[in-house]
């Protein structure tokens, strides 16, 4: 039964890392590819983990695991997100597949690059298609 | 609260050294079973929303996990066939969390739900912009998003 358990937690979190690796290669553009990066990525290593803590039955180990889970799963969106983040303000291409894009005019993001249009002036790449759910702040600065 | 918190702890490890069970399986019950003593003996400790925020700590977990399971397998049904079926899209959502650390754990938890990626955050710290591989209809994403992630964290922490 725990045997059973334990290589089925291996298994399925194995797939999960494999298929997120293969996610780097197939997927579209750079942000598409960090959801597989991170979530796939994220839930294969923490259900390996599991299959480690169900495996060696004791208070050590188990603490261990449920700690590297944790700080896992603390780590792993804050990664997403700032790459996401510099990807998208160093404007890299994104998939023509994307259709709404609310954010287009906010990035200011600049401070890496000096050679970049002036704050002042507006964003060069024009939005696909405009929202106007929400009302957006194009003379923002960050920080 | 937090004293609660802390004597439901000591006696799940209480129970935990006692039963000679210092695993996974003895800390668990322990706290369960110290968590209905307590709860039997509330009226000695004053008004405290500790049960309650306890209930809603496990609502949230077991939401984020049914997410977390839920939209792997779509973004692994994307990655393994052939064509693409993804329709990314970047909205905004309006937030109700205020403090940072209210901020940083609605984003975080709409970062590990896949299909969602949380990008960046308006200067005025009133809207969270989101990236979405699968946008079928702007409005419903975005009530998902408050009701299901947001609202349940900070019942969770407030």
């Amino acid at each position: 039964m725990q045997a059973a358990l334990t290589a089925f937690l291996m298994v399925s979190g194995a797939i999960f890392c494999f298929v997120a690796a293969l996610g780097m290669l197939r997927l579209p553009d750079t942000i598409i590819r960090m959801h597989a990066a991170t979530k796939a990525g994220a839930l294969g290593s923490g259900l390996i983990f599991l299959a480690l803590a169900v495996f060696y039955q004791d208070l050590s180990t188990t603490l261990k695991a449920l700690a590297a889970v944790f700080f896992l799963l603390l780590t792993a969106p804050v990664a997403a997100h700032l790459i996401g983040r510099a990807a998208y303000c160093t404007r890299v291409r994104l998939s023509p597949r994307t259709w709404i894009d609310e954010l287009s005019h906010t990035c200011r993001w600049c401070e890496l690059q000096p050679s970049c249009d002036p704050p002042e002036s507006p964003d060069p790449v024009p939005p696909k298609q405009a929202a106007t759910a929400i009302p957006e702040k194009p003379s923002e600065t960050r920080r | 609260m937090s004293q609660l918190f802390v004597l439901n702890l000591f006696l799940a490890g209480g129970f935990a050294v006692i039963m000679g069970q210092l695993n996974l399986t003895g800390l668990i019950s322990g706290f369960v079973i110290g968590y209905m003593a307590l709860w039997i003996t509330r009226p000695l400790y004053g008004p405290s929303r500790y049960f309650e925020r306890v209930v809603s700590l496990i609502k949230l977990a077991g939401t984020f996990l049914w997410l977390l399971l839920v939209s792997n397998f779509r973004v692994l049904w994307d990655i393994i066939t052939p064509e693409h079926l993804s329709r990314p899209a970047v909205i905004g959502v309006p937030l109700d969390a205020k403090t940072d650390l209210e901020i940083m754990l609605v984003a975080n938890m709409v970062s590990l739900t896949p299909g969602s990626l949380s990008l960046d955050i308006s200067s005025d710290r009133t809207i969270l912009y989101v990236h979405l591989m699968f946008l079928d209809d702007v409005e419903t994403a975005r009530r998902e998003i408050k009701e299901k992630i947001e609202k349940r964290v900070l019942e969770a922490i407030r």
